[in-house]
């Protein structure tokens, strides 16, 4: 059985933000579907009473001292920006017209 | 082929400290042989001559106003493309970031700079890390220099081929699932992973975070270990970086090179030395633990029975952080924007960007990832992986109680043709088989050449207890000792 659909892997594709094409979602399907079931084997290992590991360093609420270093100028920081102004990233159009009025 | 480009980093640093021989001199000859051989081999996306040159003067001007010069100063380095380079073009082998000129220096690379190596550019990788042959690179894919019909390893494939062509005597990697050790493995030069937080990842552009471990290729065990110690080390600029010292993993390369291993003990793994290995890799890795046993080490076998549940745990963690780490390249701050017309709004622009910016590989990863990691199947998929995570470091610590250091196979089989795998990408995967497992404990692991199946490089991996990093560097500098370094054939 399949662990995936098609429908499944253009939800996916969504929620990643890709503009897949549909001769993309044809080949990924199958794709994904090979490499979900061959995972899915994790769940053939008892753990319930396992702690699961995020990380293998056990270090919490680390920081450092707070002294003032260099950091980027504005222009350095905006330097690799694909639009900006104003010493700003300039973004594309977030709101809709009936949402902003 | 040059002397100069044929010696170890060890003997290049000696000569440019005793004035035999100038960084300018050592520098100028490496990029000759890359102007020489990598339109074949294509190891480097980048080749910086005239900051590499600049950096070479200023090694010999220090030298000669009588300054102390460091281990390693005067010795060419190249860096795979995933670490930040100042103004040096970083691309991560991806579309999305061509053309990105990083305003700052990863911690890595200016430690580096600091030593007085000399960075001679940026090496070719499968596309954000994420592959096993480099055939993953936007930027077309590197050739393995010993058959240049086969594929280098992955993703750090242009570190480990310039090593193996002679462009470079040392590189820098990373390694998220094997990306130094299997690349070493196959090319038959060194490749070591520190214990994860033992290298700095800041300026290291992020797969996966809980395992992106940078650390040093070579052609020899001391050389990597030189590297090794330049670049490892508490950095607060990294909150997961260990705040202790670098074992000295120098001392522990010498002392291996005696080839005495009196009253260590080794394990293999008996889950990777069954049937999945190729028999050519399986004869020069049993010819390998006879030369250890007859070093003095103790072998035995040891069971590490979840270890068979690596890979698939590994391939649930790492597509879920990536699909994290990856949802920065937005088109916004840095690197790709398409579709920008003035009237598509935000997310239109951001997933056309992405659409176009990222290859095959990354897309499968990061809608992997988004899967796992969704409500309804995150507990079956990410928190089981997770579970199996803390199950496998258990297996580690068991067996660390019975031995000092573990031993496998690197890879599962030599270097595979360009093309065999990239039809199917869960069979690209199982090149990882053997060095997954280390990544997921946070421990170090080292790929050393071993001997030759059909004339194509194995590598053997030794695996430590996390920063008994020293451990690993022995052993393989005794086995070094006794297999000797191999040379591909002239390109």
């Amino acid at each position: 059985m399949a662990a995936i659909s098609r429908e499944e892997v253009a939800h996916l594709a969504r929620l990643s933000r890709l503009a897949v094409t549909e001769e993309e979602l044809d080949t990924f399907a199958g794709q994904l579907d090979v490499i979900l079931q061959a995972v899915a084997q994790v769940g053939e290992v008892a753990a319930a009473d396992i702690p699961p590991t995020s990380h293998s360093v056990p270090l919490t609420n680390i920081f450092r001292e707070d002294v003032v270093t260099p950091c980027l100028t504005p222009e350095e920081a905006l330097s690799g920006a694909p639009d900006a102004e104003d010493q700003r990233f300039r973004v594309p159009r977030i709101l809709t017209e009936d949402v902003a009025s | 082929m040059s002397d100069l480009i044929s010696m170890t980093a060890t003997e290049i640093a000696a000569l440019v400290a005793g004035g035999e021989t100038s960084a300018v001199e050592v520098t100028q000859a490496h990029l000759d042989r890359i102007a020489a051989v990598d339109d074949r081999v294509h190891a480097f996306l980048h080749v910086d001559t005239e900051g590499a040159l600049a950096a070479a003067r200023a090694v010999d001007e220090r030298r000669a106003a009588g300054e102390e010069l460091g281990p390693l100063a005067g010795v060419p380095v190249a860096v795979k493309d995933v670490l930040a380079t100042r103004g040096v073009p970083t691309t991560v082998g991806s579309k999305i970031l061509e053309g990105w000129r990083p305003p700052y220096d990863a911690t890595i690379v200016q430690r580096l700079r600091e030593a007085g190596t000399v960075m001679l550019g940026k090496t070719n990788m499968d596309e954000f890390a994420m592959g096993s042959s480099t055939e993953y690179s936007a930027y077309g894919p590197t050739h393995n220099p010993w058959d240049l019909s086969r594929i280098p390893g992955g993703s750090g494939g242009g570190s480990a081929a310039a090593l193996a062509a002679y462009e470079a005597p040392l590189a820098i990697g990373s390694d998220t699932g094997g990306s130094i050790r299997q690349p070493g493995a196959v090319t038959g030069t060194v490749g070591a992973k520190p214990t994860y937080g033992g290298t700095s990842r800041y300026g290291l552009v992020a797969f996966s975070s809980s395992l992106d471990t940078p650390g040093p290729c070579a052609r020899t065990v001391l050389d990597a270990a030189l590297l090794h110690q330049v670049i490892g080390g508490h950095d607060p600029r990294d909150s997961t970086s260990i705040p202790q010292p670098v074992p000295d993993v120098v001392a522990a390369a010498k002392l291996g090179a005696t080839g005495d291993l009196t009253g260590v003990r080794l394990g293999i793994v008996t889950e990777f030395v069954g049937e999945g290995a190729e028999p050519g890799v399986m004869a020069a890795f049993r010819e390998s633990v006879d030369a250890l046993t007859k070093m003095g080490a103790e072998v035995v076998e040891v069971s590490c029975p979840t270890f068979a549940y690596a890979l698939p745990a590994y391939y649930l963690i790492a597509p879920s952080e990536c699909s994290s780490n990856l949802a920065r390249f937005d088109g916004v701050r840095f690197g790709l924007r398409v579709g920008d017309d003035g009237n598509r709004s935000l997310e239109e622009v951001m997933s056309l960007t992405r659409e176009a910016g990222f290859g095959p590989e990354v897309k499968r990863r990061i809608m992997i990832g988004t899967y796992a990691l969704s409500s309804g199947y995150y507990d079956a998929y990410y928190g089981q992986a997770q579970k199996v995570r803390t199950l496998i470091t258990r297996d580690f610590n068991a067996a660390f109680e019975r031995v000092d250091a573990l031993i496998s196979p690197t890879t599962p089989s030599v270097a595979f043709p360009m093309g065999a795998r990239t039809a199917d990408p869960y069979q690209m995967y199982l090149a990882d088989l053997y060095t997954i497992p280390t990544n997921l404990y946070g421990g170090p692991g080292i790929s050393v050449p071993c001997g030759l199946s059909e004339g194509l490089p194995v590598g053997l991996q030794v695996m430590a207890p996390t920063m008994a990093d020293d451990r690993m560097y022995r052993v393989a500098a005794a086995l070094e000792s006794a297999v000797g370094t191999f040379t591909p054939p002239a390109l």
